[in-house]
């Protein structure tokens, strides 16, 4: 761009001074978008932070601005961080959003090189089918699967949703792996062989390494759907003792006879915190996460 | 089929001895990666091809699924007001919600793409933030806002005296009010996906078209749109199903309610196949969705993979 305006400055065209012009149009329009669009979409996280910090005498008196807090106070998160059902929610969040990863990351590995480099008979048609997979939505799917699910037993158990949760994981992480692994120089594989290196090696020493930043991105993703899943915790799991964070957020806090806003909207932030950490420190993998799916396609 | 094991062996095959030991290995790769394969086949095959194969013998059975009942549960649910009233809301509502999500996405990141390098990190990690934060949870919040008697952006409408409006109350404004919260929640991933699409673009196209005398339009119009065709489709289509299939922003907001008038299809496949326990009804409203969604995904990757062989 610097290249074009450098070119219109000697003045030949008398229009190089409507183009300062369109370009200082184009920043006060870029700037006043964004910082818009930035309000309204900070605007719902922040006032579920405000009323987290008011007591329910404050969130109930109707006088003054509901966006400003008179007397700030953290008893709503720490009467949070005492309560043991809420930390249960927490450990059964954590508890299968750490086997649904480590489970999702060993399949889509495996499954992504072997189809990304071994070719075999019928590769090609699976690397489709994984991304016609992905496509599938969870909604169509939770009838069934909550017959499957108590047919086994598992019913109201976290297990039951260690066992579905690969289903929203593992189509778009073997996806995005089967991208990351494809993009690797067939050289390297070829060295590896020459030094004869088996097809473990090959991917334990190969392939892992240099597709560390696909293998992050994928990991990121499948953290932060596991720990977003609503469906399936809301269709199988009826008892607070079992229940993750999401739906133990929505329906026990909600359940109470008087809403207690401060704790809900205190409960609700504290449950958004692991993937707003996640994403704070690892925006750009989140982000190479999140486009890799369609860029690649 | 074996253009990848054969090419190692120009390199390495110039005794018979090494030839025999390769093709040795090369019979072995294949049941290496069918090794490798199970498990993701188990999960695609016992996870979601065998349900959606159950689904659709589970909708064929009667309430108390004893008896085979053919087509009645769909003839049954086409014959009810309530069921054609979720079929429009949950179009109308992925429609018009995709597309507000589009366009508002396209124009943050062309505005995004304006601004200089330096800047746009941490905007862009602002502008993500409605992405990030589970959903489920967040509506937790726009639910506190619509609250009738303390919502939040009713006094922000009274302060400009704009009268104070019935968000969850009233069908209509029910209606809006999922689609506004769907829109924030979906409008960042959108422009995530334009910004990654438009860095893409070469900049010498950009230069030869200002040479050629080409307006913003004109630029937007035959360089940056023709490049960006597949990545908009391909986003619109997942955001497309997402949308159409969603489930937790109408569960949280509204359940349904008022009077049923805001269910779409995961909420009404919930209510009438778990909450009331008619599990084959259920499956076959959630089974309606597959058509829809089968068409457009059809018409989209369609297009996508000929665009993508003319390219090459």
């Amino acid at each position: 761009m610097s290249a074009v305006t450098s070119r219109e400055e000697p003045g030949i065209y008398h229009k190089a001074g409507s183009l300062h012009g369109e370009r200082r149009w184009a920043m006060w329009s870029a700037y006043i978008s964004l910082i818009l669009a930035s309000i309204i979409f900070l605007a719902p996280p922040v006032y579920m932070f405000i009323t987290s910090l008011k007591t329910s005498a404050e969130v109930a008196n109707p006088v003054g601005s509901p966006w400003l807090v008179r007397e700030p106070t953290l008893d709503n998160y720490i009467d949070l961080l005492t309560d043991p059902t809420f930390l249960g929610f927490f450990w059964n969040s954590t508890k299968i959003t750490i086997c649904v990863v480590v489970l999702t990351m060993v399949i889509s590995t495996l499954a992504a090189f072997a189809l990304a480099r071994m070719r075999f008979w019928g590769s090609q048609a699976l690397a489709t089918g994984v991304f016609l997979t992905y496509l599938v939505p969870e909604t169509l799917l939770f009838i069934p699967l909550y017959q499957i699910v108590g047919g086994l037993g598992l019913l109201n158990s976290a297990w039951g949703l260690v066992l579905v949760y690969p289903t929203l994981t593992v189509p778009f992480c073997t996806w995005i792996m089967i991208g990351y692994f494809a993009s690797i120089p067939k050289e390297l594989d070829e060295a590896a062989l020459i030094d004869g290196a088996n097809w473990m090696q090959m991917l334990t020493k190969i392939f892992i390494p240099v597709a560390m930043p696909g293998i992050i991105a994928a990991t990121i993703f499948a953290f932060t759907v596991s720990w977003a899943a609503f469906v399936y915790p809301t269709a199988f799991v009826t008892t607070p003792d079992q229940m993750p964070l999401t739906i133990g957020v929505v329906s026990t806090l909600v359940r109470a006879d008087t809403f207690v806003w401060g704790k809900i909207m205190a409960g609700a932030l504290l449950a958004a915190t692991p993937p707003v950490i996640v994403y704070a420190f690892l925006m750009d993998y989140y982000i190479a996460g999140l486009t890799a799916g369609a860029t690649k396609g | 089929m074996a253009a990848d094991g054969s090419m190692v062996v120009p390199e390495t095959g110039d005794s018979s001895g090494k030839v025999g030991s390769l093709r040795r290995f090369t019979r072995r790769r294949s049941t290496i990666a069918f090794l490798m394969t199970t498990p993701l086949l188990i999960v695609i095959g016992g996870l979601v091809a065998y349900p959606a194969m159950y689904a659709i013998y589970l909708s064929t059975l009667n309430r108390r699924m004893t008896q085979n009942i053919g087509l009645g549960n769909f003839e049954i649910l086409l014959d009810t007001e309530t069921f054609w009233m979720v079929i429009w809301q949950s179009c109308i509502f992925a429609v018009t919600a995709v597309l507000a999500k589009a366009l508002i996405g396209f124009w943050l990141a062309h505005k995004l793409h304006d601004i200089p390098t330096k800047g746009q990190r941490k905007w862009r990690g602002m502008l993500l933030v409605p992405w990030v934060i589970p959903p489920a949870l967040s509506t937790l919040g726009w639910w506190w806002m619509f609250d009738p008697s303390y919502s939040s952006i009713n006094y922000l409408l009274n302060i400009f005296a704009v009268p104070s409006v019935p968000w969850l109350g009233e069908a209509n404004w029910a209606r809006v009010s999922v689609i506004m919260v769907n829109v924030w929640y979906g409008a960042p991933f959108f422009m995530i996906m334009y910004l990654a699409a438009l860095k893409s673009v070469p900049e010498q196209l950009y230069e030869a078209a200002a040479i050629d005398g080409a307006t913003g339009v004109q630029r937007l119009r035959y360089v940056t749109l023709p490049m960006m065709r597949n990545i908009i489709s391909i986003t619109v289509l997942f955001s497309l199903i997402v949308t159409f299939a969603n489930y937790d922003i109408v569960r949280v907001l509204t359940n349904g309610g008022p009077r049923d008038l805001t269910h779409v299809f995961a909420t009404y496949a919930f209510q009438v196949g778990i909450l009331s326990g008619n599990v084959p009804r259920g499956a076959a409203v959630s089974l309606f969705m597959f058509p829809l969604l089968a068409i457009f995904a059809f018409f989209v990757l369609r297009g996508v993979t000929k665009r993508t062989k003319e390219e090459q």
